[in-house]
């Protein structure tokens, strides 16, 4: 799949800002005044950029409310909802916290909920397509959950929490990865099953339906990320987790080992990001010859 | 809504015969032509006459060489358009309703007036029936020419889709695949009508009929050709001449 920056950006920034937020709703930290108006204003700024960075993806972004509507059957529709709901149920408890130093627990448990359901319906919406076979696998949601709670336990300062969190993280990426290796042959589509013509014999492209590129193409027969899959998630491991996890061992009461481990855990996690859409091969590439020797 | 309809009143789709389609893309240019000019936006092109064309198709055809095991090669033109399928994963995902399949014909159809352009429809899509249209933002796909099928200004021999009423060949048809009397259902039971990737539970409407086997090359050992030089048994008067030449 095209590995399309907007939603990387979105999806690794929304992801870490809705991280923290639970954290500061489920009242893990419970920071006061102006050091409340900081942490809540850096969940929301995260978000909203990402947010604003999901809007540059589509082809008419001034009509982006009606993806509101349909929260009864489309993942999308109900990552808008409750990304919103999030926000708001967090608000009377961040006010509390910024104004008067006492926290809302209700609408901060409330609105951290909402934070984690809201990255789980970002996860599913890719999760939930059967036609990318490595995406279909519980593996992603789960690697997207543990990105978020990973990036909100770094944020907060909760070290105990991080280095557990860093260590599930890089096993939980391991597992989708190897897991995900194997998706498409289990899918069970083939260029045979697409044509309908498999029973017959060996079926391969003769010639493509056109000279040029088409938007099938450009969107879900990308191939550039596959050629350096191993290094790319070598170096997601190392970033993501394995030097975070180091700098947080040799200097747990450092802010600043703090703030570089988590810059160096979100560049790791815009690596993984990037190869989840990369790697993610989707069966229509088939019809265009793609697997063709395999 | 974006639900799918527990059922719906008829099951319009398409036959396309795999043995009969010849490649020639008369559909392509029909279809193109057809839904330019008429429903929803223009099927744009970028660099037309560039070096780069592109544009957006609702219908393309594709070419396999399947080689059995114990036959001569054949080649397949394989004519591909959105399927309508029954579980169409395409509307189920769509976050605003522009996509939807109608309870009376089951036809999937965009309302391009609420697409955002999220692209998430193409991507649910087994197989790349959909397609954003470049300038125009909007998702495009098949639409069973829903403006003709029901049009009673065209005459009526017209009131078919426009790649059907184009291919010169025959192969494509259209009808109620729910009416098992129909004349598409008749010939999906007679020929053996397949789904295409049944393992992707999308329930098809869109039926392919296989390619007829071809003639068996001759085996080895077997009678000589009709362009075999050998005049044994040759008689009359070339046969005379023959035998009195050869007996110099």
């Amino acid at each position: 799949m095209h590995p399309a920056p907007s939603i990387i950006a979105f999806s690794v920034l929304s992801g870490l800002g809705l991280g923290l937020l639970a954290f500061l709703g489920l009242g893990v930290a419970m920071p006061t005044g102006w050091a409340a108006f900081f942490w809540f204003g850096l969940g929301y700024a995260l978000i909203l950029i990402g947010l604003a960075a999901s809007a540059f993806h589509l082809g008419r972004p001034e009509r982006a409310l009606k993806a509101f509507s349909q929260w009864r059957t489309s993942w999308l529709s109900r990552e808008a909802v409750l990304a919103v709901a999030a926000l708001l149920f967090i608000a009377p408890h961040a006010a509390g916290l910024v104004f008067f130093g006492q926290p809302l627990v209700g609408f901060g448990v409330i609105g951290g909920v909402l934070c984690l359901q809201t990255v789980l319906a970002t996860a599913m919406i890719y999760a939930q397509l059967r036609s990318i076979p490595r995406w279909n696998h519980w593996s992603g949601p789960a690697v997207f959950i543990l990105a978020a709670l990973t990036g909100g336990a770094l944020l907060t300062g909760m070290v105990m929490a991080a280095q557990l969190l860093l260590a599930w993280l890089a096993l939980t990426l391991v597992a989708n990865w190897l897991l995900g290796d194997r998706q498409f042959v289990k899918s069970g589509t083939t260029l045979g099953s697409a044509t309908g013509l498999g029973a017959r014999g060996a079926v391969r492209q003769f010639e493509p339906p056109h000279t040029g590129q088409n938007y099938l193409l450009r969107e879900m027969v990308y191939v550039v990320g596959r050629k350096h899959a191993l290094v790319l998630r070598v170096l997601t491991l190392v970033l993501a987790c394995l030097v975070p996890s180091l700098m947080l061992w040799i200097a747990p009461m450092s802010i600043t080992a703090l703030v570089a481990a988590t810059v160096i855990h979100t560049l790791g996690m815009f690596t993984a990001r990037w190869l989840f859409f990369a790697q993610a091969e989707h069966v229509v590439g088939l019809y265009y010859g793609a697997h063709q020797s395999a | 809504m974006t639900a799918l309809p527990q059922s719906t009143e008829r099951k319009l789709g398409l036959v396309i015969d795999l043995d009969t389609c010849v490649g020639c893309h008369a559909c392509v240019v029909s279809c193109k032509g057809w839904n330019t000019e008429n429903y929803g936006a223009p099927l744009s092109d970028t660099d037309a006459y560039g070096a780069d064309p592109e544009g957006t198709f609702l219908n393309r055809i594709h070419s396999y060489e399947v080689v059995p095991a114990d036959a001569a090669p054949m080649v397949v033109h394989f004519p591909k358009s959105c399927l309508h399928c029954e579980d169409a994963p395409c509307v189920t995902v769509c976050p605003t309703g522009a996509s939807f399949k109608r309870v009376e014909d089951g036809i999937v159809l965009v309302n391009e007036q609420d697409c955002i352009g999220c692209g998430l429809c193409a991507w649910a899509c087994p197989y790349g029936a959909r397609e954003m249209d470049a300038l125009a933002g909007v998702m495009k796909k098949c639409t069973l020419c829903v403006d003709r099928i029901y049009n009673e200004n065209l005459p009526e021999e017209d009131r078919v889709p426009s790649c059907v009423r184009t291919c010169p060949a025959g192969a494509r048809h259209f009808g109620d695949l729910g009416d098992e009397s129909s004349a598409v259902s008749q010939l999906v039971a007679e020929r053996g009508g397949f789904d295409l990737m049944p393992e992707q539970g999308t329930r098809p409407v869109n039926k392919y009929l296989p390619p007829r086997n071809r003639d068996a090359l001759a085996a080895k050992g077997a009678p000589a050709m009709a362009a075999d030089p050998s005049t044994d048994g040759l008689d009359g008067f070339l046969g005379w001449i023959d035998r009195t030449l050869s007996r110099f």
